[in-house]
Formats: C-alpha cells, structure tokens, sequence
C-alpha cells in the first residue's frame, strides 16, 4: 500500500507533492519555516490544506479538489504522529501511555496491557513500564513515545525531529532504536541531522520555501546536493550557474573549474551546479599568481571551529553565494583572519564536482 | 521577609497601602469575631431555623456546583478551544453575572421562569412551578456561579494548550475519548478550583435567591437569608451563624488555593 499527498496552503506558501512506497522511509530535510511541520499537520489531518488529496492504498485521507470536500479526521487516518518532545500524557504512567493507542481502538484492558509491553520491550523501555513520564528522562520518555505511536499500528507513522530536543548521549540510543522499527514501514522523518537522513531514510526530500527542492535517493542528495540547503548539511559549498567545457561560470562571471560528473555528457550553456568542499578551499592573502582559475577575491564574514579546523565563511559580494574554507588555526593565526578582512579562496579544480541542476 | 536575596523594586509606601488594604478586610471580620457570644454560640447555631437554613444552603450549594459542572465544562471547553461566530459575546455573556448585581440577576430569572414568565407559562401548564421553590433557589444560585467555574476552567484549558490532544487523536482516539481520556484528565486542578469558587459563591448567594425564590423557611430561606432576617430579632444568633458562613468560606479558599500551590510544581505528578 503506497501513500502519496499532494496540497497546497496558500496563508503559509505551502505547495507540496510526494508520495512513499510500501516499506519505504523518507527523511525530509529543510530550513525552519520551509514548511516540514505543516506537511506533517497535513498529513495527520492536524491542518487543513486549501485543496489537494491525500491516500494511503485505498484509503482516502483528505480529497479537497474542485467540488469534493472529503476530509478524514485525525483518528481515522492511522498516521500516528511523533513529535520533537515526547508528550507523555502526564497523569498515565508508560505503559498506559503506550497502551492508549490500542485501547482508543477498542482493544480490551489486557489486550493492551499485552501490546503496549511488547512495544514497550521493542524500544529497551520495558523497564520503565510503571513509572510515570515526570520520572522519565528526555530520552527515555522519547523511546516511551515510539512505542506508544507504534502501538497505535499506524500505516504511516510521522516523525518530527524526534531526536532535536535530546542530548548528544541519549540521541544514538534512540536512532539505533529507530533505525530498528522504521525498518519495511512507511515512514516520514522530519530532521535537520544529516545522521538521521543517513541512517533511517531510503529517500531524501529537501524542502525550501514550502516546496520540494530536491530529491532523490539519501546517498546522491548528500553527496550531490543541488539546493542551497543540502549542500550547508553536508558541508558543501554548493555554486549554480551555467554549465562550460571544463567547468562552470557564474551569473557574475567567475569561473569553476571541475570535474564533470561521470555518465553525464555535459552540454555547455546548460544550467548546473559545482560542489566541493570546505577543505578543498585555501585562503591566501593578496594576489595569488599562476592560474587565475578557481581564485576568487572575497571578504571574510565569520570564523568558527568546526572539529579541529577553523571554518572561514565568506561572501563574494551581493550576489555571489557564500563559500566556506576549512584551514588549520595555525594557518588562521598566521594569516591573522579577522571578519571584514578582504582575501582569495582558491579551489582545488580537482575537487570540483560539476553536475547538472 | 522570607529570603532577602532578589531586588524587589517595590516602594515602602506601597506597603503601608497594602497593610490599609489588608486591614479593610480582616478587620471587620475580627470586630465581627468579638461581638460573638461564645457561651451561646452552640445552641444559637443548632436551633430548629438555622439548621433547616444551613440543611438548605448545604443541598443547594451542592445541586447548583454540580449544575455549574455539567453546564459549565462544555461551554468552557467550547470557549477555549471552540471556533464559531459570536463566540466573543457568548464569553461576554456567559461573564456578565460576575459584575450584574445579583438582585438584577433573580428579576431576570423571575421573568424567565415566573408564572408570568417567558418559558414560566408553558412550565406552569405542563404543571411545573419553579418560581419560589428550591429548584428556583439552585437555578439561582447556578446562575450566579457559573461564571466562576466556566473562567477558571477555560483558563486551565487554555495555559493547559491542545498538545497532547493532537496526539491523542493521531493515536487514533476519538474526540470523546480524547476529552474523557486526557482533557478532563489534565485540567482536573483547574475543574476543582473552578467547582470550589462555584460553590463558594452559591454559599453566599443572597440578592438573586431572595428576588425569584422568596424567604420560605425549609423551603427557600437558605443560610444568607436567615442571617439577614435574624439580624432583625437575634443580632447573636446572626452573627454566630455569619461566623458559620467565615467558616466555610475561609475552608473553602485554603482548599483551593492550597490545592493549586501543590499542584503547579508538581503537577505532572497529579
């Protein structure tokens, strides 16, 4: 049974369409506000669309075309929702918790006393049966939460940024114990960690602006991002412009020399993108000789650490998008890097990789 | 001072204010206190006419709090969660016993349900007579009160957010289970506090009761009214009965607000 969705919000520049095989896991990846919380309410029937459809196999969940105004209330869609922190109901202690989904489908007390232990077992939270959620930790209320929206056997199960209010120490155990029950379900992860994307998602969808960017198998859009946004996930610099012979030229004139992907024939004056990364980038300071090629004077906007390398973020003018270089803070020290200060990036034309958009 | 340590910010004449504040109340309470007659007190508050005035206010405190209840949860539920047209003069109106004088309140109710009255005539040839009953004594005393347990609750409802009812439904849980299930459930601190005041307030209940139900001993004379028409002949056995009243009052607030002191901190220990 595959699902698909297709709707439009206007009040929120929402338009969205995407649909998900059986067994199939998708992680959505965007910005805040790009509209990754609204297609979930969609989807759950927590908020209402101006028009589009929605179905699960047979199963219509919301069709608001033309003259139809069908619209399928949350319990009856079967899309148990996960959210960013666990809302435990407070006065039930986890294993009521767990066993409210089977109970508000009409299974007896034992019945599901019975299933919420058996998923209570499946996320190592067993244990923690008789305590109430107050005496939970973030992620053990967290686990207590995945039990509970798989004890409601929902056909979708919808996840949003279940891991973003944990700690860096309980967030692993979680994704392990995600990574085991999203396994051949249809599933919908919002996330902002390329981790999760990695681990959990067969497919990526990378959303802008309320629509779909990008997408495509987990692996191609983290490793050939084309949006803006999968491209700062993976710590890519990521430039668009028009395709050349060797390489790529900007809407402002400057030139990347790379690598054409291969098994793509590049046909110059096509639209494409250039991706490489933070380390294949060196900073000098004043004119650099030998090949103007990949040498861009640019301003520095901001240093940080990022592991144990600093990160010089710069901007290349108004329109110019802002790349990253990843140096040594020695090198840094030495170059006396400030914000403001006016340098070049020079890249590595080797490690240019040049695709079409 | 209990801890000494935060900057306050509040000016030192504010405090001899508050202390006037504070005085207007208590004092009259404590002249109050000195005028009982102490050896007297027991036989004055258990003559026949004030039990059978306690008896009464007691029943129909108690019938109109569960009045209040049943009426006032799901127009809280429908003003705090609810979206209609003319929601924001429903709320006004459900409000306006808090500030109608109570008089107003018992006319109002008397050209309601009176024998003259709009829906009184029909009830009086379906032979049904609420005006000057005990039935009208609780209409009136819910009429009062209503407002107390509807704003508490909606507001319980509204800090309370529909969070975890959004999961609940995701869960697959119908709306009536949602309420029963988790609603009533979370709000459970507010609903208490709210049916306390409610309570509280048809204790005290004077102006309406006397307008629509009359001064009928055993009847309609509840506690308020015997204190009024006692004050006349017995001044000792009004105020022993009054001191009854500071009782039942003084419990009734330490109960409610002792209930929301424990409960906030801890409250999903509740």
């Amino acid at each position: 049974m595959s699902f698909e969705v297709h709707a439009s919000l206007r009040a929120r520049n929402f338009e969205m369409s995407l649909s998900l095989n059986d067994g199939e896991t998708v992680a959505i990846l965007g910005p805040n506000g790009a509209g990754k919380s609204t297609l979930l309410g969609v989807i759950s029937g927590l908020l209402r669309p101006d028009s589009g459809a929605a179905r699960i196999g047979d199963k219509e969940l919301f069709r608001l075309d033309g003259g139809t105004r069908l619209w399928s209330p949350p319990h009856l869609r079967g899309t148990a929702l996960l959210a960013q922190e666990a809302l435990l109901f407070p006065h039930l202690n986890a294993l009521d918790n767990v066993a409210f989904g089977p109970r508000s489908a009409g299974a007896s007390r034992t019945a599901a006393r019975e299933t919420a232990e058996h998923w209570l077992a499946e996320v190592d939270a067993l244990p923690l049966a008789k305590r109430r959620p107050a005496q939970l930790s973030g992620g053990q209320a967290q686990r207590v939460a995945v039990a509970r929206a798989l004890a409601a056997d929902p056909e979708l199960l919808l996840l949003d940024e279940p891991m973003a209010a944990l700690d860096i120490h309980a967030a692993p155990l979680l994704r392990r114990v995600l990574k085991r029950v999203l396994k051949d379900r249809k599933a919908i992860i919002v996330t902002h960690d390329v981790l999760d994307a990695y681990m959990l998602a067969d497919r990526v969808i990378v959303v802008e602006r309320g629509r779909i960017a990008e997408e495509g198998p987990t692996r191609q859009v983290l490793e050939r991002p084309r949006s803006h946004f999968a491209a700062g996930l993976a710590g890519l610099n990521l430039v668009t412009g028009t395709i050349t012979e060797d390489g790529i030229t900007t809407p402002d004139g400057r030139v990347f020399a790379g690598q054409h992907d291969s098994g793509w024939s590049p046909s110059p004056g096509q639209a494409g993108v250039a991706a490489f990364p933070p380390s294949s980038v060196s900073v000098f300071l004043g004119d650099v000789h030998g090949s103007p090629r990949n040498s861009f004077a640019v301003t520095i906007t901001d240093l940080e650490p990022h592991g144990d390398q600093i990160r010089v973020r710069a901007g290349g003018g108004s329109s110019a998008p802002s790349l990253s270089a990843d140096i040594t803070p020695a090198a840094s020290a030495d170059l006396g890097l400030v914000p403001g200060m006016d340098v070049r990036f020079v890249v590595k034309s080797a490690l240019v990789s040049v695709y079409p958009a | 001072m209990k801890s000494a340590t935060g900057y306050q910010g509040i000016p030192r004449w504010i405090y001899a204010i508050a202390a006037v504040g504070g005085l207007l109340v208590v004092l009259p309470l404590a002249a109050m206190l000195a005028k009982v007659n102490w050896p007297q007190f027991f036989p004055l508050i258990t003559s026949e006419s004030s039990l059978a005035a306690l008896g009464l206010s007691l029943r129909t405190s108690a019938a109109s709090t569960v009045l209040c209840i049943v009426l006032g949860v799901p127009l809280a539920l429908v003003l705090a969660r609810g979206e209609f047209p003319g929601q924001r003069l429903l709320r006004s109106f459900v409000l306006l016993p808090l500030v109608l004088p109570p008089v107003v309140g018992g006319i109002a109710l008397l050209y309601t349900f009176g024998r003259q009255g709009l829906l009184g005539k029909s009830l009086e040839v379906a032979g049904i007579q609420i005006a000057f009953s005990t039935t009208a004594v609780v209409l009136a005393q819910t009429f009062v009160a209503l407002p107390f347990l509807v704003v508490s609750l909606e507001g319980a409802l509204r800090s309370a957010g529909n969070r975890y009812e959004a999961v609940a439904a995701t869960l697959g849980a119908r709306p009536t289970t949602v309420l029963r299930r988790v609603t009533l459930p979370l709000v459970l601190p507010g609903l208490a506090s709210g049916a306390v005041l409610s309570f509280a307030r048809s204790l005290g209940e004077f102006g309406a009761t006397l307008t629509f139900a009359g001064s009928l001993e055993g009847v309609t004379r509840t506690l308020p009214l015997e204190i009024y028409l006692q004050r006349e002949t017995d001044a000792d056995a009004a105020v022993a009965l009054s001191l009854v009243l500071v009782a039942v009052a003084v419990a009734v607030v330490g109960l409610s607000y002792g209930r929301q002191r424990s409960t906030t901190p801890s409250e999903v220990h509740a």
